[in-house]
């Protein structure tokens, strides 16, 4: 039993983590399709930085930065220049893979890192990384933010209705840049949490999706900073119990327990199981003076 | 009584288009000043300049005698100047205390103290004697309620001059009564009050006095209630009001003769539908429209008109009821089999329904009948004859500019009704349904849509009007049903209504209440 919970833990981790960063993103009114870019960026700027310096701790600051990097492109196209932002996230994606597969041959000749240090695993009360009961730390910190803080409520203002935003004195654009930098920050520390928690090294393509996942989470979990870490859980159970079935016996093909996330997004983007509703402007640029 | 705003050679340019060109305004402390002006003066670019939604190309602002420079909204705020917008701007899924706040939060940075703004509130609410819910949230209140909460976030930040975007374009009779109320109980306490409009009546009801804008110039300022003026005072008229407005005589009447009902050319019976929200929007409506009639629906803005509107035109599938044309039931028939059939429809939304902004002038003028010869022989557009047809839809209703090949996008709001109105029109329909006909078009324009409607009535078809201005639901129409929650709740014949009964009935009245008891 303790296995199943900790390999749901361990799946869930960086999709929580990636949420809460898309949904800063999201509930300011800006698509972020461009998570999974940010993700990868960020394992293998942690475990580059970690590789060149020998400090894993250092490396895990870097992955931040470089996902705050890599998200104020998307910021500045989509707030700035007001371009579609899918477009703009699918290139970032694009980028980020390309970028992070030459840099990694470059530096290691084989397209992945040799294994480094990873940051310790806690011992207590688990033997687990330490980056677990950090997400759920930044889930309560995101909750309090969004709901009980003067920031929190502008910054969803601005998502549902900008230009009412814009007449109460509030910056759109200011707090448009606040939530897509705050999901590089997140998504890159999500991509850390991957390659330097639960692994210990890079590898081409390593997220596999993840950043995907994430944003089905954020979608399923209502926008919200607990349900988005609820539908993790939830993924991640779906993930760790598919190797769990496989070790009792039980056929149920991997790729039925690997579609779940998708199809209980969709459900849920359906109305099935209970409506999701975006925050109302997500996707739109703000001009300023259109009526 | 001192000036405490004066606006001063005030312009502002968007592109080639000058939407204010060197205005001039005062406004005295402590008075109700109207601001009127037809769609597209400049009445609401001048008030976004002073709201610092705009910055003006030339000319000066002084603010309680200093001369001010308004950046953005936070500084007219700091200044004391509020404004409301005509489309509100609350954020439906938040509380009325949250939006109220917004902005300016108490509590700390790191805590928004909820209890603080609800008390807050309460305590303006009661001060102001507006009274509302601090802890609903606003997409569940009413209308006139969520003007209420943006007059009150005005207040909240501490405004003494309020400015009022067109706001009674959205209340009932009686809601705009207790406007009026309110705006009387404001300037009594010291708030001073710009009111942008186009409607004349409210001019002369309300304001103490009026700066008529034309074409981005004010023409005149005039003393209205001979509150605050140094002498005896004759206020204009409604008419030299208009003519101020228009640049020349309108008139304000529509020219009609008594109807000459024929057969009953479309039915409705029993019909029911959802609304997109998914909950019941019609719920069991009856009527019937004669050739040769003009029905007039009057209601309060989300009572099922639209609805009513897309079932009847194809658009909504209704879930109960029978629709018929001539006698045909065309309950289940799609858009175009309807259309050839003999319906025509002037969409509410002109530019989300009504025309496709990109294409030109010609080629909205065909949309609908564009597979059909002659614009379309063997799968091929014909364009000779579309333009020729346009041409013609030109010259006959006066479309500016006369050319085909303009982008409709670029049309003036009136010219783009007038050319929606051609193409309905000119499909010689059985039934015409106008839906909204005249909403946010200029006096000029009105009054020529106004006229070939009553012309098609002449003409013998039938002309279903749906209407939220009651001015013109009682100008048009020779019967007029009241739609309130998804149902025809009274019909009279126009003679029998006024403006009272029909405000009641509209806002859920009986009609015995709203005639003091005589039933019909």
């Amino acid at each position: 039993m303790t296995i199943i919970i900790e390999s749901t833990l361990r799946y869930a981790m960086p999709l929580i983590i990636a949420a809460l960063g898309g949904m800063f993103s999201e509930l300011s009114g800006v698509v972020n399709i461009a998570l999974e870019g940010i993700m990868l960026l960020g394992s293998f700027t942690a475990v580059a930085v970690a590789y060149l310096t020998g400090n894993t701790y250092l490396g895990v600051l870097a992955a931040m930065v470089g996902g705050v990097a890599l998200a104020s492109i998307h910021a500045v196209v989509s707030i700035r220049y007001k371009a579609n932002q899918v477009v703009s996230g699918t290139a970032i994606n694009i980028l980020a893979s390309g970028v992070t597969t030459m840099l990694a041959r470059g530096l290691w000749a084989e397209g992945g890192s040799p294994p480094i240090q990873r940051i310790p695993d806690l011992t207590w009360p688990f033997r687990i990384t330490p980056f677990v009961p950090l997400a759920f730390l930044l889930v309560a910190l995101c909750h309090w933010f969004v709901y009980y803080t003067p920031m929190g409520l502008r910054l969803r203002a601005v998502g549902e209705h900008p230009k009412a935003a814009d007449t109460a004195g509030i910056s759109v654009e200011r707090m448009r840049y606040f939530g897509v930098l705050m999901s590089g920050v997140l998504a890159g520390l999500a991509g850390a949490g991957l390659s330097v928690g639960l692994l210990s090294g890079f590898e081409e393509g390593m997220t596999n999706g993840r950043g995907f996942i994430a944003l089905a989470a954020l979608i399923f979990g209502k926008w919200t900073p607990v349900g988005a870490c609820l539908a993790a859980l939830l993924f991640g159970a779906a993930t760790a119990s598919q190797t769990f079935m496989q070790a009792l016996g039980i056929q149920i093909p991997a790729q039925f327990l690997l579609m779940a996330p998708y199809i209980l997004t969709m459900l849920a983007l359906a109305g099935v199981v209970g409506r999701s509703t975006p925050p109302a402007s997500v996707g739109i640029p703000y001009e300023k003076g259109a009526s | 009584m001192g000036n405490i705003l004066e606006m001063r050679g005030i312009t502002k340019r968007f592109g080639p288009v000058v939407a204010n060109d060197g205005i001039d305004l005062e406004v005295r402390e402590g008075e109700i000043h109207a601001l009127l002006g037809e769609n597209g003066a400049g009445k609401t670019t001048l008030m976004n300049i002073l709201y610092g939604l705009y910055q003006p190309d030339a000319g000066e602002i002084r603010y309680k005698g200093k001369p001010v420079t308004i950046t953005d909204p936070n500084r007219a705020i700091e200044l004391g100047i509020g404004m409301v917008h005509q489309h509100f701007m609350l954020i439906p899924p938040f509380t009325v205390a949250e939006n109220i706040v917004l902005g300016h939060e108490p509590g700390s940075k790191t805590r928004l103290d909820r209890a603080g703004a609800v008390e807050k509130v309460r305590a303006l609410s009661q001060e102001f004697g507006l009274k509302v819910d601090p802890t609903a949230r606003v997409e569940s209140i009413s209308v006139g309620m969520q003007q209420r909460v943006e007059i009150l976030k005005a207040l909240y930040r501490g405004a003494e001059l309020l400015i009022l975007d067109e706001p009674t374009a959205v209340l009932t009779p009686q809601e705009v009564q207790e406007l009026i109320g309110i705006m009387r109980r404001l300037v009594e306490q010291g708030r001073t009050i710009i009111f942008i409009t186009h409607k004349l009546k409210e001019v002369l009801r309300i304001a103490d006095r009026v700066t008529v804008i034309r074409q981005g110039r004010n023409v005149a300022t005039l003393d209205i209630s001979g509150r605050g003026a140094p002498g005896p005072v004759t206020p204009p008229t409604e008419a030299e009001l208009a003519a101020l407005m228009v640049g020349r005589a309108v008139s304000l009447k529509v020219e009609k003769g008594p109807a000459k009902p024929g057969e009953p050319v479309l039915e409705v019976e029993g019909l029911e539908c959802l609304g997109s929200r998914g909950l019941p929007a019609l719920k069991g409506v009856n009527l019937t429209l004669r050739a040769g009639e003009i029905l007039g629906i009057a209601g309060v803005d989300g009572n099922g008109q639209t609805e009513l509107i897309e079932c009847l035109t194809g658009l909504r599938r209704p879930t109960a009821g029978r629709i018929r044309l001539r006698g045909q039931d065309i309950t289940r028939l799609p858009v175009r089999k309807r259309f050839e059939l003999g319906l025509a429809h002037i969409p509410e939304d002109r530019q989300k329904r009504g025309l496709v902004l990109d294409f030109t002038v010609a080629e909205n003028a065909i949309l609908g009948r564009h597979y059909r010869s002659p614009y379309c022989r063997l799968g091929v557009m014909a364009w000779q004859q579309v333009t020729a047809h346009a041409q013609r839809l030109i010259r006959d209703f006066d479309i500016r500019p006369p050319l085909p090949g303009t982008r409709a996008g670029s049309l003036s709001g009136g010219n783009q009704q007038k050319l929606i109105v051609a193409r309905e029109i000119d499909k010689e329909p059985v039934v015409l349904i106008a839906a909204q006909p005249t909403r946010g078009v200029d006096v000029g324009a009105i009054e020529a849509i106004h006229r070939r409607l009553v012309a098609e009535r002449d003409r013998g078809r039938a002309v279903l009007l749906v209407s939220l201005e009651l001015d013109e639901i009682l100008a048009l129409s020779d019967r007029i049903a009241v739609m309130y929650e998804g149902r025809i709740v009274a019909e009279m014949p126009a003679e029998e209504a006024t403006e009272e009964t029909l405000g009641l009935l509209m806002a859920g009245g009986t009609r015995s209440g709203a005639e003091g008891g005589v039933a019909r």
